[in-house]
């Protein structure tokens, strides 16, 4: 699904030239559920920013579902994000003049949906997250757990291949935190392909395999026992 | 444009966001308003200062005698001049063919006027049938002194507005007879003056026959002419200029005044008034075309600033739906297409309401300086759409920015 070959990438501030990742290689298949682990600095963002084509690479080569993701310019970027993938933040990024339903129903506005069907779909994806009666709540009427769950729904809602979560546990509580990942769980187990990037190990557990990132170079990549949420919760 | 998806998604982004909207819709709405407004009182100075200057036809020329103040021919200063039939009748004989209205006047002042029981003291004028027009005066009925009235020293009266008010109190005058200074007329007209009140308190009756009732023989208290229209103002300027100075020369040497006297006859050129008029007027307008300018540049910058507000208020937003999977242009075509619909919606409100004031409270202001206040409309519409498009332009190039910015860099703005 994911194919990473010899990826760098630098940042350049004024003559200051910051060189993050300094040659990745990397695979995922088809229903994979992998965590992306470092300490800051270790250029874990970026890399998940380059596998969501909202960031480019310097070098390497990157296939994304068999397409090479090369120089592409914004439009067709655009709609590579939209096909291919759903978004999963930190700080949820939902729009907070339109309701729940609304915000999930956005990508498939984007894709061409006709109304009625964006509707339709987006609250299936709200009942899937458990938010169907918080439908026409604005996302500051709703907790973190709630606006987390919304997101989830919004990423799904275009049915993409890839899942990619930025620290989508960091700004949430233990509790809340195991249940994002109960669902997050969830959405594996029905076989789609998840990256999440985190620096807690707990989390980091709870998915099947992680892969270690120090200073731009992969130091190491295994397969791990995911932890069940539901059960992690109970301990 | 068309495409009613994008439309559904303005109107939820417009409905959600009333605040921004109002903001927005309040700045073009208020300088369309302040500028048709400003625009509507200038034309309303100027039809205030034309109406000043609308008591008399605008290109008449009037002459008057008065008293010699320089010795000329063995002749001593002091002496009173006073015109006669023969200036008249020399002065259109001279200029047949440029004389458009002509009459000579012979008239008294404070003639007193009964009605019945009703009276009163007006200016008594004997004029010749041109003398409506030099007046610039309307009948209201009946009609005017004719040349059959001249030939026949009929006893006949047009009398004022004002005149008919004060001794008829709107009952019919017509037919009636009225005792002006202890002779029997009959009212055979009313008339009504632009110049108002003071221009209406006067009767008019034929020359020939103020003449003879008054024992004034063939005198003249003054003449008035107007000349034939010209092409240009210019050209018309010109010839009224000449020919009042030929008048006054002819004039002075048929009564033996020195011709550098300049008490003994007066000539009066209206057009040369309007020249002063027409000056004021272009002032008039350019001030308040300066004014409008100024407004409309005040109220695009105004537009300008709230579109880049919006921008930077929504680049985290842009962020987000480029992320999931806006491209660029439907960035920029959101943020125009919403920008451009609020500018039209709020342009017109502002053009409405301002018309309707225009409408119902313009026609209250009645000072002496304004009057009727109205504006272009072709002229109002344009600066709406004026706006419209600065607008448009000034919301173009940070919406484009914005849609070009990586969504992580979006996505970051806090």
């Amino acid at each position: 699904m994911i194919e990473i070959k010899d990826l760098h990438k630098s940042y350049h501030m004024g003559k200051n030239s910051l060189h993050v990742l300094k040659g990745i290689n990397f695979t995922v298949s088809e229903g994979e559920m992998v965590s992306i682990m470092g300490s800051s600095g270790s250029g874990k963002s970026t890399l998940l920013n380059i596998l969501g084509i909202l960031d480019e690479a310097d070098e390497g080569t990157y296939n994304l579902d068999g397409t090479l993701i090369k120089n592409l310019n914004e439009k067709v970027a655009a709609q590579y994000r939209n096909r291919f993938l759903g978004f999963i933040f930190q700080s949820f990024n939902l729009i907070n003049y339109k309701s729940a339903l609304e915000n999930v129903a956005l990508p498939l506005y984007y894709q061409g949906e006709k109304r009625n069907i964006r509707t339709e779909k987006a609250m299936h994806y709200l009942e899937k997250v458990g938010l169907a009666q918080w439908a026409t709540h604005l996302p500051n009427e709703l907790s973190g757990g709630q606006k987390q769950r919304v997101a989830i729904a919004r990423a799904l809602a275009s049915d993409p291949k890839v899942l990619l979560a930025d620290e989508p546990t960091g700004a949430l509580d233990t509790k809340t935190s195991y249940e994002v990942m109960e669902l997050i769980q969830g959405i594996n187990d029905e076989g789609k392909t998840i990256l999440i990037v985190t620096h807690e190990e707990d989390i980091a557990n709870m998915t099947k395999r992680i892969v270690n990132l120090r200073d731009g170079l992969i130091i190491d990549d295994s397969k791990v026992d995911q932890v069940r949420a539901k059960i992690a919760a109970n301990v | 444009m068309f495409n009613l998806e994008r439309w559904q998604e303005i109107f939820d982004t417009i409905r959600k966001n009333k605040l921004r909207t109002f903001l927005t819709g309040l700045s073009v709405a208020s300088g369309i308003f302040i500028l048709v407004i400003l625009l509507a009182m200038g034309q309303g100075m100027q039809n205030g200062v034309s109406k000043e200057f609308e008591n008399d036809a605008a290109n008449r020329i009037s002459v008057w005698a008065g008293v010699t103040s320089v010795e000329y021919k063995g002749l001593n200063p002091g002496r009173r001049i006073e015109m006669d039939n023969r200036d008249y009748e020399m002065a259109v004989k001279k200029n047949e063919d440029k004389l458009e209205y002509k009459s000579g006047v012979y008239s008294i002042w404070g003639g007193l006027t009964t009605y019945k029981n009703e009276s009163g003291s007006y200016r008594i004028e004997g004029v010749r049938s041109d003398y409506q027009f030099l007046e610039n005066e309307t009948l209201v009925a009946g009609r005017y002194i004719n040349q059959a009235d001249l030939e026949t020293f009929e006893k006949v009266a047009v009398i004022g507005n004002q005149v008919y008010l004060d001794l008829f109190k709107g009952k019919n005058a017509l037919g009636e007879y009225v005792d002006i200074t202890g002779i029997k007329f009959k009212v055979v007209g009313i008339y009504t003056d632009p110049g108002g009140e003071r221009e209406e308190t006067r009767i008019f009756i034929p020359l020939t026959t103020s003449q003879r009732v008054y024992n004034a023989g063939d005198k003249l208290r003054s003449l008035a002419f107007t000349l034939k229209d010209h092409k240009t103002y210019k050209e018309a300027l010109a010839a009224s200029e000449a020919f009042s100075a030929q008048l006054e020369a002819d004039l002075k040497t048929a009564h033996s005044i020195a011709p550098n006297d300049l008490r003994a006859i007066h000539v009066n050129n209206s057009l040369e008034n309007t020249k002063r008029f027409y000056d004021l007027n272009k002032m008039i307008r350019l001030f308040f075309w300066g004014v409008g300018i100024c407004t409309i540049i005040a109220g695009i910058v105004g537009v300008s600033n709230i579109m880049l507000i919006i921008v930077k208020e929504r680049t985290k937003e842009i962020g987000i739906r480029k992320a999931i999977g806006a491209q660029p242009w439907s960035i920029i075509g959101m943020i125009l297409h919403e920008s451009i619909f609020v500018t039209t919606m709020a342009g017109f409100i502002g053009l409405l309401l301002s018309l309707f004031l225009i409408q119902f409270a313009g026609p209250l202001i009645e000072t002496s300086f304004i009057s009727n206040p109205s504006v272009d409309f072709s002229v109002a519409i344009t600066t709406v759409f004026i706006l419209i498009i600065a607008g448009a332009v000034a919301g173009f190039f940070p919406a484009y920015r914005a849609a070009n910015i990586k969504p992580i860099e979006a996505l970051r703005d806090e």
